[in-house]
């Protein structure tokens, strides 16, 4: 905290006289140059910027694409009224994130609740791991999307076929990075529990489980990725509320500004579920 | 119970089954270590010394010959003998205290007012109760070493078994540690094994050097008395004759006798 204050101090002009005063070692070979952090906010809202403009461009001579403007002016009014409802096939954008988020969430963790256990024992044993192995290596790269049939021939609807399409998808991230956690473990931990006569219970608790965890974070910041581009295709295909079903609706509609906000909000709302869990990997990493 | 075969080596080999084939990595090795003794094994890397710790360990299992601890036969690793491995191995997760803690509360059925006692003596014996709350990541390389040994004194093992402790350090650390473990080893009285390929630390520490020949199947090539007197002195011994033929010894098989072997392994 307090460097970057430091830093802070130094970027203002008029504190340019205590920059000077600062020890010789934080300054040296940094005077002449901007701070780091306003390089890339910079950066950033350069990006941005030309992102926006490349847009508008491409609005003002490609035909049917809104322009930034008209987006805009749209996005406020339905942000207006995120939670209105008006039947099932006319709710607010707030619904419409927030039930994908729950389809989300309980796909994945039905996949948390299986993979994890199941991704500890593949790791401990080998003839396990054997067994899963082929199973994985066959099923890892299909599309969720082609369990979709599957889910909605065996349960007759399709919320719960959605939420199973999740759960496949997030089901390997999940038992791999676990799996390959438990055998990352530093055969020194072991050693430990072994010289020690450490219980079963003992080494789950202090060894195997900590030493997991950054592992099983990693393989749950893959799953939710997953999952949360998973549910947009799915719910195209599903319909009910939720923000994929939005698209398609709009689309139906033709009101294309309002799938470019949903555009932005499928990718906000992904961006802040992948920090979240950075922030969770941060504190529990142990270097 | 022979008082000087409190821990006794009986005619152990240790055969590795590799892809390539059998590798013989000890043969015919027989070693009685006194109760309160200090021994240290020494050869060149590769002769199996950390091999046969290990397998005073339990971690390893004799391929031929039985190993005898305090006259029960070592089967498997236990927490009668305390382990200090080369890297420290503490669990990053875990603060100094309750490194020690963990082996502690293994090891004692006792209230735990007690255990906690016990695991704060141990950090106080290696001057480490400042510490106690720090992570492993958050202390020096000779801290967290001190730490390792004190988690395994705290469990009171009949024998300390040290894998090449202080290899990891730097000189001027590695020599702190060298006396604090000398004055640790005087205050407990404890039984030690240790592995090591610095003559200094070996003939500074010991009671006996025993040096191995070059594997494949090492042996105990020679045995050496250090009837240095204790409390030993760093400085004084730098300049004390007794000190240099011994040292001069133990150079003299390290770099004559197996010193040929050792060249033609490496081409």
């Amino acid at each position: 905290m307090s460097a970057l204050a430091a830093v802070r101090v130094r970027a203002t002009p008029g504190a340019r006289g205590g920059a000077a005063k600062a020890p010789f070692e934080a300054t040296a070979g940094r005077r002449a140059q901007a701070p780091e952090w306003l390089l890339d906010v910079l950066a950033c809202l350069v990006g941005l910027a030309a992102f926006v403009a490349l847009w508008a461009l491409i609005a003002r001579f490609g035909g049917r694409i809104p322009d930034p403007v008209t987006v805009w002016s749209a996005a406020v009014k339905i942000f207006a009224h995120p939670f209105y409802s008006k039947g099932p096939n006319d709710q607010g954008i707030g619904w419409n994130v927030l039930s994908s988020l729950r389809r989300v969430g309980i796909g994945f963790g039905l996949a948390a609740l299986v993979g994890i256990p199941l991704g500890f024992m593949i790791g401990r044993w080998r003839f396990l791991s054997g067994m899963a192995a082929p199973i994985i290596a066959l099923l890892k790269p299909v599309s969720p999307l082609a369990w979709l049939p599957i889910g909605l021939l065996v349960f007759k609807a399709a919320n719960p076929a959605a939420i199973y399409a999740i759960f496949v998808c997030s089901l390997w991230p999940m038992i791999v990075n676990t799996a390959v956690g438990v055998r990352q473990i530093p055969q020194d931990y072991l050693n430990v529990a072994r010289v020690l006569n450490l219980s079963e219970w003992k080494v789950f608790t202090k060894i195997l489980f900590p030493a997991v965890l950054p592992y099983m974070i990693t393989g749950v910041r893959l799953s939710i990725g997953v999952a949360w581009l998973v549910i947009v295709a799915a719910e195209m295909l599903t319909g009910g509320v939720g923000i994929g079903f939005w698209v398609w609706d709009e689309w139906n509609n033709l009101k294309v500004e309002h799938i470019i906000i949903a555009i932005f909000t499928i990718g906000i709302v992904g961006l802040l579920l992948e920090q979240s869990l950075v922030l969770l990997a941060r504190r529990f990493s142990y270097t | 119970m022979d008082p000087n075969k409190y821990l006794s080596v009986e005619a152990v080999g240790k055969t590795f089954e590799t892809r390539k084939g059998d590798f013989v990595a000890l043969a015919g090795i027989d070693l009685a270590i006194r109760k309160g003794e200090f021994v240290t094994l020494i050869g060149h890397s590769g002769c199996g010394k950390s091999t046969l710790l290990n397998l005073v360990a339990g971690l390893l299992e004799p391929t031929e010959g039985t190993i005898i601890l305090a006259e029960r036969e070592v089967a498997g690793p236990g927490p009668d003998r305390g382990v200090v491995f080369q890297n420290h191995s503490l669990l990053p997760w875990l603060t100094c205290f309750d490194n020690v803690h963990l082996a502690v509360e293994r090891v004692f059925q006792e209230p735990k007012s007690l255990l906690k006692k016990r695991t704060h003596e141990a950090l106080e014996l290696v001057g480490l109760s400042h510490a106690e709350h720090k992570y492993p990541h958050e202390i020096s390389g000779g801290m967290k070493q001190r730490v390792g040994i004190a988690r395994a004194l705290a469990i009171e093992p009949k024998v300390l078994l040290l894998d090449e402790p202080f290899g990891a350090l730097d000189a001027l650390t590695r020599a702190t540690l060298q006396d604090e473990l000398m004055r640790i080893v005087e205050k407990t009285g404890a039984t030690a094994l240790m592995v090591t390929h610095d003559v200094d630390e070996a003939v500074l520490l010991s009671d006996r050097v025993v040096m191995m020949t070059n594997g494949p199947a090492a042996r105990i090539g020679e045995v050496l008395q250090v009837t240095l007197p204790r409390p030993r002195e760093r400085l004084a011994l730098a300049h004390d004759a007794r000190f240099m033929d011994l040292r001069a010894a133990v150079l003299e098989f390290l770099y004559q006798k197996q010193a040929h072997k050792a060249r033609l392994k490496v081409a």
